[in-house]
């Protein structure tokens, strides 16, 4: 948060190898030691359009994506007419030399002498951004190396040359880049992952063997880096012909014995409703990873939104028990997925984790998980205790042993009607109410287990921005630049249930609560109000498709506090 | 040896003379012929009075969603490649509501078995025009009678060249037990469409209407596409029973039991270092 953190974001149209710079940008940004959070804006087309990937880095910890621009790499005339009123003051442009910017601290890139073809253009501007931020060619021409590693070494030689002249090509110049700091000495071993990736890395240290899922922005890489990463640990998955089948194929391979995710956005989770309610009577473990655009239906594709919160939360018809996360964080996607297994296998009901576009796309420095300490998730019998054994047999906590079909002689049945102990169909009336209330009391379970919210700040702070989800680190950001007034931050990572107890306290002894959220209506805030019955005294709501910025949260502030 | 009573015998909620009994006892039959127990045998179904058939006899059963039950099929058979899989269901819920997986199925080619129960009529909604019911029919729903062309799945599921496809009439039962085992036997994505009547709702294709028009193949070459094709396209003047197309074809992969797989901690270790 300090003014040592830069923001560099790179603009142009898909296709143009955008990503491609931020990304072996963004590593070579960790592995020189630095803190690391980006944001990326682009559009729902395959080439042309105006994207952005932002950078903001520093030598000291970075909670959010901010709005002024330290450096900004256009690499078309667009993004120069897009975002020159976004530079800081002393802020640079680095652009190609024909581009007029119309601002004199311009470094004006020779991409034509420096690159013998079109092709080449991104490795220029990853050497001249590269020369400017991080000094160290070594770690750039190593990323570049293992990047090409599969074309042979001809091509990776073709880069590093082109490389090392853009690299030469800064120190020749006559220019001020003071504004950057330079890497800290202690440079740790951080990993580079976005939140889907913390999600499905969290999926799969919990043991997830099986993936189902319909391509839809902004899910698909969860699902993508569990193939990538998971088939040779063993693996399955499929791509299947819509979400209704991509919920239903994983209720079948969890009832035969898998540890299944689907994931999928807003719209595909329209679709996987009515599976939901089935996971719910079936008592079928089931983890799901909605990751949220903004609708309704079709809405923008590509852009952030916290818009499904009350979807899935009733998602399903007909009352069951079940439990959403929303991760503030890449670590927390990791950690919570990882939970969520295990409450999944544990109480036999469906689970969510609620993400979002930004979160999603967002790459950050995060420290090595440790593995070794997570606790290990319990799986299904793979044999019945005794020869009694039927799948919905009443018990007091509503859990009833689930045993695995195939490895014994015992018969397992799973209904999604109402039934009996055993399994069967039934419409009996008092059998019914019994199996109701089987069910619902594994709420009871799954509270017992509710990761209350983390508080940030003094208590009895002046005024407590109330948030979920991705909007952390805007929240503490903007927290921290409140001038006058004492504020707090209460951030919820599981939103539901709720436990009065974990934070009503802090509700009560702030002066005023204001909830910040990534939605038009305050969704958390009714569901709190709803649970609770307190109301806050105002919100900042932010609906326009992209993430909330700490600047965006103090210029709500300005008119509430 | 397995026997046909450890399937069991159980109260069921059909109409009296309807043809899911002769299909119940036929698969029934058919698994004990193949001597798999029941603890072998995994059935998904859909919604229906056809997919209530594996809650009246032993085996392990998901009865899940309408439409849904192929999705659910595939699921198992991934999870545990070790089972026979089943999916049993009728022809609202197969090819109506579950149309866009039936064409799935195909494709994917696991290795399971579909039943599909089909009386060209909505039975336990009370005699509503299904996919398979014919142009013109009249019924409560479509008073001037139906306006859609019939779907004909033993012809799709060829143009598609599924690796087996057969068809059988309740009113067959040794033909009918025999085209199951045939179904099951064969390794990948068998379709077994089965005509049935429904003596509640359905008064034009009845018994004796399916008894009159069906025939038994012979003398045909089930590996010629062409002349599978062309018995498919009889329905509904004459109804061919037995196996249309038969084709070895890629099959999935089957790899692990699921359950019983788990991920070594270095291997997971490795591939967290990978973000590095």
């Amino acid at each position: 948060m300090s003014e040592a953190n830069i923001n560099i974001v790179i603009g142009g149209g898909a296709g143009q190898g955008l990503a491609t710079v931020g990304q072996l940008m963004s590593k070579a940004v960790i592995r020189a030691g630095y803190h690391l959070l980006v944001r990326q804006d682009y559009m729902s087309r395959i080439r042309g359009g105006h994207n952005t990937f932002s950078l903001r880095m520093g030598p000291d910890p970075v909670e959010s994506p901010c709005e002024p621009i330290n450096i900004l790499v256009a690499l078309n005339e667009e993004t120069v007419a897009l975002h020159r009123d976004e530079l800081m003051d002393g802020g640079i442009i680095i652009a190609d030399r024909k581009i007029d910017t119309g601002i004199a601290n311009t470094l004006k890139v020779p991409y034509d002498e420096l690159a013998s073809k079109p092709l080449y253009y991104n490795v220029v501007a990853l050497g001249v951004l590269g020369s400017t931020v991080c000094n160290d060619i070594g770690i750039i021409e190593e990323l570049l190396a293992q990047t090409f590693a599969k074309k042979g070494s001809a091509i990776i030689e073709a880069n590093l040359e082109v490389l090392r002249a853009s690299y030469e090509w800064v120190k020749q110049q006559d220019f001020d880049f003071s504004c950057i700091a330079p890497p800290p000495e202690d440079a740790g071993s951080n990993l580079m992952m976005n939140g889907n990736e913390g999600i499905a890395m969290g999926a799969l240290a919990a043991g997830c063997n099986f993936v189902t899922f319909y391509p839809m922005t902004p899910s698909t890489s969860v699902a993508t880096t569990l193939i990538n990463k998971g088939r040779r640990l063993g693996l399955k998955y499929e791509q299947v012909e819509d979400e209704i089948a991509a919920m239903n194929m994983a209720l079948g391979a969890s009832y035969a014995g898998a540890r299944p995710i689907v994931t999928t956005s807003g719209g595909g989770f329209a679709l996987m409703a009515e599976a939901v309610s089935l996971a719910g009577v079936s008592e079928t473990p089931i983890v799901t990873v909605v990751v949220q655009r903004p609708g309704p239906a079709t809405g923008m594709a590509t852009r952030t939104e916290q818009g499904d919160l009350g979807f899935v939360l009733h998602a399903g018809h007909g009352e069951f028990p079940r439990a959403i996360f929303a991760p503030g964080t890449v670590e927390e996607c990791f950690y919570l997925t990882h939970h969520a297994f295990g409450l999944a296998e544990q109480f036999q009901t469906p689970i969510f984790i609620l993400s979002d576009q930004f979160l999603a796309d967002s790459y950050r420095n995060v420290e090595r998980f440790d593995v070794d300490s997570l606790p290990e998730i319990a799986g299904p019998l793979l044999k019945p205790e005794d020869s009694s054994y039927r799948r919905y047999e009443l018990t007091d906590d509503g859990v009833s042993p689930r045993l695995v079909p195939g490895f014994s002689e015992t018969l397992v049945r799973a209904d999604s009607h109402e039934h009996a102990q055993s399994g069967v169909i039934t419409e009996d009336p008092a059998n019914r109410v019994c199996q109701n209330n089987k069910r619902l009391s594994k709420g009871n379970g799954l509270w017992e287990e509710v990761i209350g919210p983390d508080y940030y700040g003094e208590k009895g702070a002046e005024v407590v921005l109330m948030c979920w989800g991705s909007s952390l680190g805007a929240c503490l950001e903007a927290a921290d630049k409140v001038n006058g007034k004492s504020v707090g931050v209460l951030h919820f990572k599981q939103v539901y249930p709720l436990r009065e107890e974990q934070f009503m306290d802090v509700l009560e002894q702030a002066g005023e609560v204001i909830a910040v959220e990534g939605n038009a209506t305050a969704q958390f805030a009714k569901l709190v109000a709803l649970e609770t019955g307190f109301q806050v005294s105002g919100s900042v709501l932010r609906f326009d498709g992209r993430p909330l910025t700490p600047e965006y949260v103090l210029r709500g502030l300005e008119s509430i506090i | 040896m397995v026997s046909i009573e450890q399937y069991g015998d159980f109260e069921t909620s059909w109409c009296p003379g309807c043809g899911n009994f002769s299909l119940l006892k036929g698969l029934k039959q058919a698994l004990a012929g193949l001597d798999l127990a029941p603890h072998q045998v995994m059935v998904s179904s859909g919604i229906g009075q056809a997919a209530k058939a594996p809650h009246y006899m032993n085996c392990h059963m998901f009865n899940g969603l309408h439409g849904r039950s192929l999705p659910v099929a595939q699921g198992m058979k991934m999870a545990n490649p070790e089972m026979t899989v089943l999916c049993e269901s009728g022809d609202g819920c197969l090819y109506g509501e579950g149309g866009n997986h039936f064409l799935a199925a195909i494709r994917r080619n696991l290795d399971i078995t579909l039943l599909a129960h089909n009386n060209q009529i909505y039975g336990l909604t009370k005699g509503q025009g299904s996919p398979t019911t014919t142009r013109g029919q009249v019924t409560k729903t479509q008073p001037d009678g139906v306006e859609s062309d019939p779907f004909n799945p033993v012809a799709v599921a060829v143009a598609m060249k599924a690796g087996f496809v057969a068809r059988a009439f309740s009113g067959e039962p040794d033909h009918l037990t025999e085209m199951i085992q045939a179904g099951i036997r064969h390794k990948g994505f068998a379709l077994i469409d089965i005509m049935q009547p429904c003596v509640s709702f359905n008064k034009v294709n009845t018994f004796a209407w399916y008894k009159e028009h069906s025939y038994l193949i012979e003398n045909h070459d089930t590996s010629d596409w062409h002349a599978a094709l062309a018995l498919a396209d009889e329905f509904p003047e004459r109804i061919p029973l037995g196996i249309f197309y038969e084709a070895d074809k890629p099959l999935r992969e089957d790899g692990d039991v699921l359950a019983v797989h788990e991920y070594a901690k270095d291997d997971l270790k490795a591939v967290l270092d990978s973000f590095a």
